[in-house]
């Protein structure tokens, strides 16, 4: 039994005149308690992903899916029934914990306000004591004086944790955190990273990582979903994807990331991916990484077909599985 | 060219660019389209209403409207484009000065800005007047001062917000003098809002002007300026509204069009405004 | 051969000390990493270096000449031999210019603009994939590589023996930033470049400098060979910044030195050893006493009690 269900998800943009194709029959599956992760360098869609599971997207925005359940229930991407999930059965943890924190208002009283539509009854004290408890939890020391102060007095590790605290409170079923580490140093993402983990371990929520980086992917997920120019190219155990790519573009991408325990020789060119993400408005027919691929043969000019790796692991491209 | 296009396109920029080049025409040809002399008086045909010989009535004394009107554009824009560019000019330079000196350099002008615009423009001007004595050349001077501030603290604004922004730092980096920093690469940064203010300060200035008329501090009748007519039509309003009605739409024209100019101008010199035509 | 060393400096903002006695040295083509968390000061270093700080005590000295022992004009004449890559390359290009005027801006600075000048500008600038086509272009309308290169070219427009690079890879994807990074190393061979890399990617700085100096709280705790540097951390800090570093392999990782609290503010920095009240190891000297760097052969470290530097910890040996 799955959370959560996405088969075929579409998102297109319609401009004046040209429309763009931002995601193409994305499919997606996260487990209770799962922790998926969603990978992928900027233009891959990734965010767009997330941002349509909350009913986020502008206006202008056509979504539909084939098919998408949450927690047992159908949902209509094209009616954003999604939305209604949003602070309740979903919560998000921002990159940029700042702009996620109203400034005019103290901690505590953002932390009370959030939980205001999950517990509609209880009162002020009770949810105070209850953010004070969590805010604790994510390893705010000094919770009860901190509650009292505003964002502008936290540092960005600690803001980074009120936003989870913020996320928790609500007792999501599924939590999404966009780039929760992006914005902060290698020593306090450490510190956020120990935070999600014993998170993980505690609540029965699901996780999905959205993140650029493959590290953090590792670290915290147990699965992964790779993504480039809007669709889905290879998912995943973690150590499988990780370990044993089947599509080109994983392959590439994991080659470019620097192996800090590897020998090297540091007269050698670092890996690259030649080219360019392919303009969304102007997506090629077939294979979306044809362009930038090396193992390109004529097929590619054919839309690839989903096949299955010997563990049943999904990846679209011509080739035999290796 | 291009610019003048680009303009053209903005919303309202046809119709600014309309009204501003029709005053500036009408200033300039004053002598040739006027129907009547300014100031010839024919006291038989006082206050008349609207007719095929006098196109939008007479005044008081009997003196052609149209006419007074047409001459009134010459005195407004000649007034209000001295006093910008003068203000203008100084407020630039004293504003970029004092963003970019040391703090007590800043202070100095930064309080001497403080100063002026702590009174109210028309009092000050009037106070200076009182001094000077009144004529046009003491009233361009006059009130080009009490604006001087007003371009010097957006210039200030926009240089301290720039001065430390990395294409600044990049070209000290590479070696560039100073001066060469302000002339390339503070100024057509800082410019465009400055434009944008000047020309909705245009009709600032000419009801200042008119203003000062009407005061008999600034421009003397019986030369034909919009304060002047502005104010004659105020005196006879019960008896013929036709003076106040023109001379306030005169000024409304004018007042629109350069606003609208000042706005569509910022965007056209915006790069980054540009492409999203 | 030294192409630059700072020495001693201290660079001050109002009361606060950013940075306090940091020295380094730059031998001639070589990349020297800093490495650090923000406001660690060592973004203030590489602006004091290039000029854009004064240094309030401390010496600078570009090829031989202390820039305070020569006159003003030599003075601007070695510091225009130091460029610098920032760290946000669209936004330090002149917003109202054109591509083309950008490029051109360095020689008209010189004095050095000629048609012939221009023409070999242009060239550097499609030797490295800006074509023609891009220069009537505003910076606005470039691509993040774009920008980067026209900032590129235009630093090195400026003919300077020494590049400082502020997070060059910053903001880039990992399938780019390859690209980049060979793109640099080639420029620095090609024209004899010495190169100063601020970053706080250790693999990127693992991978592309000769040696590394690691800052922490506005003074340097270690630095030495990066590869010995890496593998044997001295400092504590060190360790400590190495093994947070996420990796693909987390059956392979460092074992995971999680610090407690935040960086201090440099405006109070803690008594002693600035990391004692952070540090795992830390003892009751560490928070009397104030190390000094230490140097032994290539290396130095400022630590009471640093770790054994032997090889012990092989990657093998973390695998297990």
């Amino acid at each position: 039994m799955t959370l959560l269900t996405i088969e075929n998800l579409n998102v297109s943009y319609r401009g004046s005149g040209r429309s763009a194709h931002i995601l193409d029959g994305v499919d997606i599956e996260i487990g209770h308690g799962q922790s998926v992760g969603l990978a992928g360098e900027s233009g891959s869609g990734k965010s767009t992903v997330a941002f349509a599971l909350l009913g986020l997207l502008a206006d202008n925005a056509e979504v539909s899916a084939a098919y998408a359940a949450f927690d047992g229930r159908t949902q209509d991407f094209a009616a954003r029934e999604t939305a209604s999930l949003r602070g309740a059965d979903i919560a998000m943890i921002f990159q940029d914990p700042m702009t996620a924190l109203n400034p005019m208002f103290t901690i505590g009283t953002q932390l009370v306000d959030i939980q205001r539509r999950r517990f509609q009854k209880a009162s002020r004290k009770a949810l105070w004591a209850r953010a004070e408890a969590v805010l604790a939890d994510v390893g705010v020391q000094d919770a009860a004086a901190r509650m009292h102060r505003y964002p502008h007095e936290f540092s960005g590790g600690m803001r980074q944790r009120v936003v989870i605290a913020m996320a928790l409170l609500v007792e999501p079923k599924l939590l999404i955190a966009d780039e929760p580490t992006t914005a902060l140093d290698a020593t306090i993402e450490a510190q956020v990273v120990d935070v999600l983990h014993r998170l993980r371990q505690r609540t029965s929520a699901s996780m999905l990582v959205v993140s650029h980086s493959m590290g953090l992917i590792a670290e915290l997920c147990d699965s992964v979903v790779v993504m480039y120019a809007g669709t889905v190219v290879e998912s995943g155990k973690v150590a499988d994807v990780l370990h044993r790519p089947r599509h080109p573009y994983t392959r590439a991408l994991l080659a470019c990331e620097i192996d800090p325990f590897a020998a090297f020789d540091p007269s050698q060119d670092l890996a690259t991916i030649p080219g360019n993400v392919p303009d969304p408005s102007r997506r090629p027919k077939g294979c979306i990484f044809a362009g930038r691929c090396p193992a390109r043969h004529d097929r590619c000019s054919e839309k690839p077909p989903q096949r299955h790796a010997g563990d049943g692991r999904p990846y679209a491209c011509w080739l035999e599985a290796a | 060219m291009t610019a003048l296009v680009d303009l053209s396109r903005r919303p309202g920029g046809t119709f600014a660019l309309f009204a501003v080049t029709l005053l500036c025409l009408v200033a300039i040809a004053a002598p040739v389209i006027a129907p009547y002399g300014p100031n010839a008086i024919a006291p038989a045909s006082r206050l008349m209403d609207p007719s095929l010989q006098h196109w939008l009535g007479t005044d008081h004394l009997g003196r052609d409207i149209l006419s007074r009107l047409i001459f009134g554009a010459r005195v407004a824009l000649g007034i209000s484009l001295s006093v910008i560019a003068i203000s203008l000019t100084a407020g630039v330079v004293l504003g970029i000065i004092s963003a970019l000196s040391p703090r007590a350099v800043d202070l100095v002008i930064v309080g001497i800005f403080d100063i002026v615009t702590s009174f109210p423009s028309i009092i000050l001007a009037l106070a200076l007047v009182a001094v000077l004595g009144p004529g046009l050349g003491n009233v361009v001077l006059l009130v080009s001062i009490v604006f001087i501030p007003h371009f010097g603290r957006v210039a200030r604004a926009q240089t301290i917000a720039i001065r430390n922004s990395p294409f600044i730092e990049a070209e000290k980096v590479l070696g560039a003098q100073t001066w060469r920093v302000i002339l390339h690469h503070v100024m057509p940064n800082i410019i465009g809002p400055i434009f944008v203010l000047a020309c909705m300060d245009i009709p600032v200035v000419i009801t200042i002007e008119a203003g000062l008329s009407f005061l008999g501090l600034g421009v003397r009748p019986p030369l034909a300026s919009w304060g002047n007519l502005l104010n004659d039509g105020y005196t006879y309003l019960d008896q013929s509204p036709w003076l106040a009605t023109f001379s306030g739409l005169s000024l409304i024209l004018a007042t629109l069009g350069f606003a609208l100019l000042g706005e569509a101008l910022r965007d056209t010199l915006d790069p980054k405004l540009r492409k999203t035509l | 051969m030294t192409a630059l060393t700072l020495k001693d400096a201290v660079i001050r903002y109002d009361r606060l000390t950013a940075v306090d006695g940091v020295s380094l040295e730059l031998r001639r083509g070589e990349t020297l990493g800093l490495v650090g968390e923000s406001g660690c000061g060592k973004s203030s270093v590489a602006r004091a270096i290039v000029g854009l700080q004064p240094l309030a005590g401390g010496t600078l000295t570009i090829e031989g000449e202390t820039l305070q022992d020569v006159s003003n004009q030599r003075r601007q004449a070695l510091q225009r031999k130091i460029q610098l890559l920032f760290q946000d390359p669209a936004a330090s290009l002149s917003p109202r210019m054109t591509v083309r005027s950008l490029l051109a801006e360095p020689l008209k600075i010189r004095g050095t603009y000629t048609p012939e000048s221009r023409a070999r500008i242009v060239d550097l600038a499609e030797s490295i994939g800006l074509g023609e086509q891009l220069l009537s272009r505003y910076p606005h309308q470039l691509s993040g590589g774009q920008a980067r290169r026209v900032a590129l070219v235009r630093a090195l427009a400026a003919e300077p023996s020494i590049i400082v690079a502020d997070e060059p890879t910053a903001g880039l994807d990992i399938s780019v930033q390859g690209e980049l990074l060979n793109l640099l190393r080639a420029l620095r061979d090609r024209l004899g470049l010495s190169y100063l890399l601020i970053s706080h990617n250790l693999n990127v700085v693992g991978r592309v400098t000769d040696r590394v100096a690691v800052m922490y709280l506005g003074q340097i705790v270690e630095s030495g060979p990066t590869a010995a540097l890496f593998r044997a951390p001295a400092h504590p800090y060190t360790q400590a910044l190495l093994s947070a570093n996420l990796t693909l392999d987390v059956s392979r990782r460092r074992e995971r030195i999680v610090l407690s609290g935040e960086l201090p503010s440099p405006s109070n920095p803690p008594s002693g050893c600035r990391f004692h009240r952070r540090c795992p190891l830390a003892q009751p000297k560490c928070a009397v006493d104030v190390p000094t760097l230490q140097a032994s052969g290539e290396r130095s470290v400022a630590c009471h009690f640093p770790l054994a530097t032997a090889p012990v910890v092989t990657p093998q040996a973390i695998a297990g």
